[in-house]
């Protein structure tokens, strides 16, 4: 994504972008989600769905979600709504409450749009304007823009994604709430969550962690794969967020190391003037290798961003997902025991038991077939997993080395013309 | 510097770049200056340098006009390295010892080759003897590097040897390391850069510190807390406001223009010294933030049931570590290769202004001598009128006493303008060349970073495309 945006500007180095296609790179692991699981074509073109435009506007963020379809079910074959993030929210809401999909990985809301990072750093920019030469800021700020320009695509990315995926899934694409998200033309009731709504939803996942605890704790699991799923998933999630953390961090020190070419270019350049011509020349020609080469480094910082931290970051709420999933089997485990004390009782009183024994036949075809579901769902996480971080890891390689002989050839080429000047 | 193997044409020194540590990432700049034929013009004959002609045993306080004519544009065949740093002694009288290696074929060297021991205050103590002695004539010499208090104490406190923690280096030992490093290339580029001036490089002074394998007498005075010293902070405090509040009236516009010229120069050159320390700092913060990465992908590898997937997350790890490594490189040459070559100039514009001051004393000396003549005759005409010939003799002694001074006064001011805009003359013309070589050697170090980061990316890929 980051390619294409700053290929256009004329870089004779990169003369084609790199694998991903013209859509952002995260799309992919989308694509690769459709295992034959489901007997579902990836030629199906019967709901596709993408965001053709989006708004910022102060706080908000409108997206434009545009769908085509050939499904009976929707009124016309065409059609646009604008939807804020919290309807994203409040679509994945009623996913999650589902109980039809309890065995299935819900795919994770979208993050929150958060300029917040970039707008305040254009603040500090405009704050220390004194300091810095009139060409520094108008750089600092070129790159600011060229931020905020990258946050707002992939926000629409991760929005888009999340679409994607649900329109794509053989059982999720058939979903009202879903049809209702795509068609009504209307807000829907999902205004910003008031404060109960974010009390509720935090009580909700607050529950879920702490069933997490607890019926892990009590509930008897003989599920060996399950169990092993279980600790794996814990700690692979923990270690996802450090590593994200982490990778964050450094990506966004890398953005600072080539930020401080622009000061250092501008201080040649300054110094270059006050000399004579022949030094001049010497002493401009450096300032603007300084300057290529810090476009060059930004481009691998945003790269690393895009490749490891963004596969990173997805695969983080995927396996939180997953988790959500473990969570709810567990939850349906804790009510087949129950139905089953329940049957005992009702046996030793001889009272009901009809009743009971219905009761518990259908808490037990209930369990097996989330059991069966999540088991899949769980094996094809892995697939998934493993490989988005095989191409990930694969274009993050290739792009640097491209960046780094980019790099090197621009040294190169440098030293060529400065040797020769004087 | 990638021209091919220098081999300057120098009959009976083998100055190669073999005897460098080619890792030696921190070799002087201003070495390889005046290695490099190509930057001072073809040269030939470099064996018979001019100076040599001269009996070494010139004291060169008063410049004769053989040293003051020497062309500048030579390059003394003279290369000082110091290497070996070692910490002598424990707490605090403990120092740093370095070994200076001089390698020569001037004449006024008994040899070729040689080496010595000395610390830190013995360089200072050269500074001061060097500055005492041609400051007045005129001569820019290169400042010494700063004292740190700080910086040596630490060391000093520190037991030896520097402890490298088993997760590598400590944060602690790889600052002294640093503080050693850098300390070690500035008392380098110092040496070679009063080796290559054509006047003090001849001083008896610099000879016996290169020369002498006896200890030199502790330099006392170039403590910061001893009474010379203090006495020195007063002077210094002095001459400030002297600087300040006297108005010389200036005959020569040549040094109101380049006054302001260096001037403008220096701010420029701070800016820049701002730049580049910021990038240093802010690549070495990279470095250490890849290490974070590093292990946050090692964990996340351990934690991976699929074998080859974790494998491959176990390489990522391995070569962020790697790439940490080069980031750390990297900051090192931003560091050593740039900012410190800036932060030397910035010194040597301090040397300049020092010696335009020096200057403006001995116009103030012409002046003061200049009024006591005046005085002495005024004194002369009143004793005639007064007819004390008692009077009129003592006058008459005064006055011919005076008129000498006022001669003396005036071929001093002459001299040292003279000198000045010779001096400046050359450092003018290597301040370019060092620039140049500086940058040049900047972009090098760093396109031969970019070459092993390529390296270790292509031993990456096929291990990601190993995952199955």
């Amino acid at each position: 994504m980051m390619d294409c945006v700053e290929d256009a500007n004329h870089d004779p180095l990169s003369a084609h972008s790199t694998a991903s296609p013209q859509s952002p790179g995260t799309i992919d692991p989308k694509l690769e989600k459709k295992k034959p699981n489901e007997n579902v074509s990836l030629a199906d073109n019967s709901l596709l769905v993408d965001i053709s435009d989006a708004l910022s506007e102060k706080e908000k963020v409108k997206f434009t979600v545009h769908t085509k379809t050939t499904l009976p079910e929707f009124q016309k074959s065409e059609f646009i709504v604008v939807r804020q993030h919290e309807e994203f929210v409040w679509l994945h809401d009623r996913y999650e409450e589902n109980e039809e999909y309890a065995g299935y990985i819900i795919p994770p809301a979208p993050p929150r749009p958060d300029f917040d990072a970039s707008r305040e750093k254009l603040q500090r920019l405009g704050e220390g304007e004194g300091a810095l030469t009139r060409e520094e800021f108008v750089k600092m700020k070129e790159e600011l823009e060229d931020e905020y320009l990258a946050t707002f695509k992939k926000t629409v990315a991760m929005h888009e994604v999340f679409l994607q995926r649900l329109a794509a899934h053989p059982v999720f694409r058939n979903d009202s709430h879903l049809r209702v998200f795509l068609e009504y033309e209307q807000d829907l009731c999902a205004k910003p969550r008031g404060k109960m709504d974010l009390i509720g939803g935090l009580m909700r996942s607050m529950t879920t962690t702490t069933d997490e605890i607890y019926l892990g704790a009590t509930v008897r699991d003989v599920n060996d794969f399950f169990e092993q799923e279980t600790s794996f998933l814990q700690e692979y999630y923990s270690h996802l967020k450090e590593a994200v953390a982490k990778v964050d961090r450094m990506t966004s020190k890398h953005k600072e190391v080539a930020d401080a070419h622009i000061r250092l270019s501008s201080c040649m350049t300054q110094l270059a003037t006050r000399e004579q011509p022949p030094t001049e020349r010497f002493l401009t020609r450096a300032a603007e290798t300084f300057d290529k080469c810090r476009k060059i480094e930004g481009r691998m910082a945003s790269d690393q961003d895009l490749k490891l931290a963004d596969t990173l970051r997805y695969y983080m709420r995927d396996a939180h997902a997953a988790k959500a999933v473990l969570v709810r089997r567990l939850r349906c485990l804790a009510a087949y025991e129950v139905a089953n004390r329940n049957l005992e009782k009702a046996r030793a009183k001889n009272k009901d038991v009809h009743a009971a024994e219905q009761a518990q036949a259908e808490a037990c075809a209930k369990f097996e077939q989330l059991t069966a579901r999540a088991h899949e769902e769980l094996l094809d996480f892995r697939t998934r997993r493993v490989a988005a971080f095989r191409k990930s890891l694969i274009d993050l390689a290739e792009l640097e080395i491209k960046h780094a002989r980019a790099q090197q050839e621009l040294f190169r080429k440098s030293l060529q013309v400065l040797k020769e000047c004087q | 510097m990638s021209e091919g193997p220098d081999t300057p044409p120098f009959s009976t020194v083998d100055i190669n770049n073999d005897n460098r540590d080619d890792e030696d990432l921190f070799a002087s700049a201003v070495q390889e200056v005046s290695l490099d034929p190509e930057v001072n013009g073809a040269r030939e004959g470099l064996e018979k340098v001019t100076i040599s002609d001269a009996p070494p045993s010139i004291t060169a306080s008063l410049s004769s006009p053989i040293m003051e004519e020497i062309g500048t544009e030579r390059p003394n065949n003279i290369i000082i390295t110091i290497t070996e740093p070692q910490k002598i002694g424990e707490g605090m009288s403990s120092y740093v010892a370095y070994r200076v290696l001089t390698k020569t074929n001037m004449p006024i060297f008994s040899k070729h080759e040689f080496a010595v021991l000395r610390r830190f205050s013995d360089f200072l103590g050269l500074h001061e003897k060097l500055t005492e002695k041609y400051l007045r004539s005129g001569r820019i010499i290169p400042p010494a590097p700063e004292k740190s208090i700080v910086g040596t104490t630490k060391l000093k406190m520190a037991s030896t040897p520097s402890i490298e923690s088993a997760n590598g280096t400590s944060a602690a030992g790889s600052m002294q390391s640093q503080f050693v490093e850098r300390r070690r290339a500035a008392l380098e580029r110092f040496l070679n850069r009063v080796g290559q001036h054509p006047v003090l490089c001849i001083d008896p002074d610099f000879r016996e510190f290169l020369e002498s394998e006896s200890e030199l007498p502790k330099a006392t005075s170039t403590s910061a807390l001893s009474g010379a010293g203090v006495l020195r902070l007063f002077n210094k405090v002095g001459e400030t406001v002297n600087k300040i509040t006297y108005r010389m009236d200036e005959s020569d516009p040549w040094f109101e223009e380049r006054s302001s010229r260096i001037e403008a120069l220096e701010v420029c050159l701070r800016r820049l010294y701002g730049a580049c320390e910021a990038l240093a700092g802010e690549r070495r913060e990279l470095a250490a933030r890849t290490h974070d990465a590093a292990r946050a992908a090692a964990a996340l590898s351990g934690a991976d049931l699929h074998a080859p997937l974790s494998r491959a997350l176990s390489h990522t790890a391995d070569l962020h570590e790697k790439i940490e490594q080069l980031r750390l490189e990297q900051s090192n040459t931003d560091f050593y290769v740039l900012a410190e070559h800036v932060k030397d100039y910035l010194g040597l514009i301090g040397a300049i202004k020092d010696v335009f001051h020096e200057r403006v004393k001995v116009f103030q000396n012409c002046q003061h001598a200049q009024m006591q003549l005046t005085k002495r005759r005024e004194n002369k005409a009143k004793a005639e009128l007064a007819n004390r010939p008692e009077k009129i003799e003592q006058a008459t002694n005064e006055i011919i006493e005076w008129e000498s001074k006022v001669e003396r006064g005036q071929q001093e001011f002459d001299t040292i303008s003279r000198v000045i805009k010779k001096e400046l003359e050359r450092w003018d013309e290597l301040r370019l060349t060092e620039l140049r070589a500086a940058l040049l050697r900047y972009l090098d170090e760093h396109m031969k970073h970019q070459a092993q980061s390529i390296r270790y990316w292509d031993a990456f890929l096929p291990e990601a495309r190993a995952i199955k």
